[in-house]
C-alpha cells in the first residue's frame, strides 16, 4: 500500500466513524479508547465516553494509559463507584454501544480475552480476562468489535466464551436473555463486517483501501461470507489523521 | 474507633498467613507500599481477591504470597499482560496458583452483597459465556416475583481488606476522592481493615465527590506518604505511566524480577 497512513490509523478512523453523535459509549482501553476520543474529538464532540472505573462523560485531550487515569476523573461529568456503573448504568440498558477488543473472534461474534490453547486449568497462554466485558456484550444496545483480523485472532471456535456475541447462531441471544443488540459491527485493519441480519453471521461488508477480499479470506478462520454490495471505505481524511497522531503523541 | 499505626504495625497485626486479602484500588488509589509490606512481612499462603489485580498482585505472586487469586482482570492496564501471574498459572512459578474467575459486575456485587451483611447478590450477568463452567459460585436464581432466571453470585468477606486515600484526620475518619472505586464496599465487607493515607490532618476539607469512611468502620489507619506509586492519589500524585511500562520488562524474567523486589522491596525500608 502507497499510502500515506498504516492499516492500524485506518482501522482506528473507521472505528471512530462508526460512532454516532450524541450516543452514550462504553469504552475499553486501548483501540477502543483511542477511537473513540477520536469520534469526539471530530464528527461526534457529544459522544458521551463511559469508563469502568466509574468515569461518566469523561472528555480527555490526550489519551489516558488506563481506564482510571487521572485525566478521566478530572473531566468527568460524574464519577460514581465501581458497582453504580456496572448496576445503575451498563444494566439497566442505559447505554448505547459497548466498544470492546478481542484475542480470539468467530463468525458470530462471540469473544475471547481469557485463555488460548491447552485447556483452561492449563492454558498455553493467560490473558487477562473478562473485565466488564461479559456484562457489556450483554447490555449495551449493540457492540462495535475492534480487533486485528488474522488466522490467530478470527477463528472457526473461540478457546473460551468470554462475552457473547450470537451464540450459535440466530434466536439464542432472546434465549440466553440477553437484552442488548449484540455485536452489530466488527471493524479490523482490513475492513468492516457486520452481522447479517437474518443469519446473524459476520459479513464482510466493507473493505479498506487497496485491500482486496482474497486478502481478508486468507486472515479469517472459517469461509467468509462477503456481501453482494461490498464497498470500498473512504481513506483517512487528512484532519482525521492530523487528529488522531496529535491525540497518540499527547 | 481506627487506631493509628505504623504500616509495619498494622500489617503485622491485621494480615495473617492463610488468610483472604482485598488490597482493593481501581487504577486509582492503589495500596502498593501496604503490598510491599505483606511480602517484606514474607506472607504466605493467602487468597487474595481483587477486580483487577495488576502489577502489585503480580509483585505478591512472583513473590510467592498467594496460593489463590479471586478476580475479574488481571492484566498491566494498557500495557499487556502479567508475567509473573502467567508464569504462576501456566508455569506453577513460584508456586501453582489457584484461580476463580468473574466479571467486574459479578466481583463488584459480590462485594456490595458483603458489605450489606446479605449472603449473596443478583445481578442480569455471566449468561451463555463460560465462566460458570469453572467455578461453582456462579449459579442462577428465580425471581420470585417475575420468575425470570438470574444470576446468583455469593458475598465476597475478605478477614481483611487494605486501601489507600489521600487523607485520614486523628479520629481514624478516612477521606478519599476522584475514582473511588469498590474501595467502600471492600472495606465494608471485611472483617478487618487497613487503610493507609498520604497525610493525616486536623479537619478535612470538604470536597465534591469526596467519599468519608467513619474511623469507627475501620480497623487501622496508617500514614504512608506516596504509597499508592507508580499508582497514584489524586491531588497528591500523578498515575507513573511509565514504570507500569517498565515493568513489562522487568516482570518478563524470573531473574530480573527477583532481583527488583530485593532490590525495591524487600531491602527497602517500611515508612514509619
Amino acid at each position: 500500500m502507497s499510502a500515506n497512513y498504516t492499516a492500524d490509523e485506518m482501522m482506528t478512523v473507521a472505528a471512530a466513524r462508526q460512532l454516532r453523535d450524541g450516543t452514550a459509549c462504553f469504552v475499553g482501553i486501548g483501540l477502543p479508547s483511542t477511537a473513540a476520543n477520536l469520534a469526539r474529538a471530530t464528527h461526534a464532540p457529544g459522544l458521551v465516553l463511559i469508563y469502568e472505573s466509574g468515569c461518566l462523560g469523561a472528555k480527555p485531550d490526550r489519551l489516558p494509559l488506563s481506564i482510571g487515569d487521572g485525566i478521566l476523573a478530572d473531566t468527568a461529568d460524574s464519577v460514581v463507584s465501581v458497582p453504580e456503573v456496572f448496576n445503575y448504568w451498563l444494566q439497566p440498558g442505559r447505554i448505547d454501544v459497548g466498544f470492546l477488543g478481542a484475542a480470539q473472534l468467530d463468525r458470530y461474534g462471540n469473544i475471547n480475552t481469557t485463555v488460548i490453547g491447552g485447556d483452561y486449568t492449563d492454558p498455553k497462554v493467560r490473558l487477562p480476562g473478562a473485565g466488564g466485558a461479559p456484562e457489556i456484550a450483554a447490555s449495551c444496545g449493540e457492540v462495535v468489535v475492534i480487533v486485528r483480523q488474522s488466522l490467530r485472532t478470527f477463528t472457526e471456535r473461540v478457546d473460551f466464551v468470554t462475552s457473547v456475541g450470537f451464540g450459535a447462531g440466530p434466536g439464542d441471544r432472546a434465549r440466553l436473555g440477553l437484552r442488548g443488540g449484540g455485536p452489530r459491527t466488527v471493524i479490523t485493519d482490513l475492513g468492516v463486517l457486520e452481522a447479517d441480519p437474518v443469519t446473524c453471521e459476520l459479513t464482510l461488508t466493507r473493505l479498506h483501501p487497496g485491500v482486496t477480499v482474497e486478502r481478508a479470506r486468507e486472515a479469517t478462520g472459517w469461509p467468509l461470507a462477503v456481501a453482494d454490495d461490498l464497498a470500498t471505505g473512504e481513506p483517512p481524511t487528512p484532519d482525521e489523521l492530523a487528529v488522531l497522531r496529535a491525540l497518540m503523541a499527547a | 474507633m481506627a487506631k493509628l499505626v505504623s504500616l509495619a504495625d498494622g500489617v503485622a497485626e491485621l494480615v495473617r498467613d492463610g488468610d483472604t486479602v482485598a488490597l482493593e484500588g481501581f487504577t486509582h488509589l492503589i495500596p502498593f507500599a501496604a503490598g510491599h509490606e505483606i511480602i517484606r512481612q514474607g506472607r504466605r499462603d493467602l487468597t487474595l481477591v481483587r477486580m483487577t489485580p495488576d502489577v502489585i498482585y503480580d509483585q505478591l505472586i512472583g513473590a510467592g504470597c498467594a496460593r489463590r487469586l479471586v478476580f475479574s482482570w488481571g492484566g498491566n492496564p494498557g500495557v499487556g499482560s502479567l508475567h509473573r501471574f502467567r508464569d504462576a498459572v501456566q508455569n506453577s512459578w513460584p508456586a501453582p496458583l489457584e484461580l476463580e474467575e468473574h466479571s467486574h459486575a459479578g466481583m463488584a456485587n459480590r462485594y456490595v452483597a458483603g458489605a450489606s451483611g446479605l449472603p449473596f447478590a443478583v445481578l442480569r450477568g455471566y449468561t451463555g459465556t463460560d465462566l460458570p463452567r469453572h467455578t461453582t459460585n456462579i449459579r442462577t436464581i428465580d425471581c420470585p416475583f417475575t420468575g425470570e432466571t438470574l444470576t446468583a453470585v455469593p458475598a465476597l468477606r475478605p478477614d481483611v481488606t487494605v486501601v489507600h486515600a489521600q487523607r485520614a484526620d486523628r479520629a481514624g475518619n478516612v477521606q478519599m476522592w476522584g475514582i473511588t472505586g469498590v474501595q467502600k464496599e471492600a472495606l465494608l465487607a471485611a472483617r478487618r481493615s487497613l487503610v493507609t493515607v498520604e497525610e493525616i490532618v486536623d479537619e478535612f476539607e470538604p470536597l465534591p465527590g469526596q467519599v468519608v469512611l467513619p474511623g469507627w468502620a475501620i480497623t487501622a489507619v496508617a500514614h504512608a506518604p506516596g504509597g499508592a506509586h507508580p499508582s497514584y492519589a489524586q491531588g497528591y500524585s500523578v498515575r507513573d505511566n511509565d514504570f507500569y511500562q517498565a515493568w513489562d520488562e522487568i516482570s518478563r524474567d524470573r531473574d530480573t524480577f527477583r532481583d527488583w523486589i530485593t532490590q525495591h522491596v524487600l531491602t527497602a525500608e517500611a515508612q514509619a
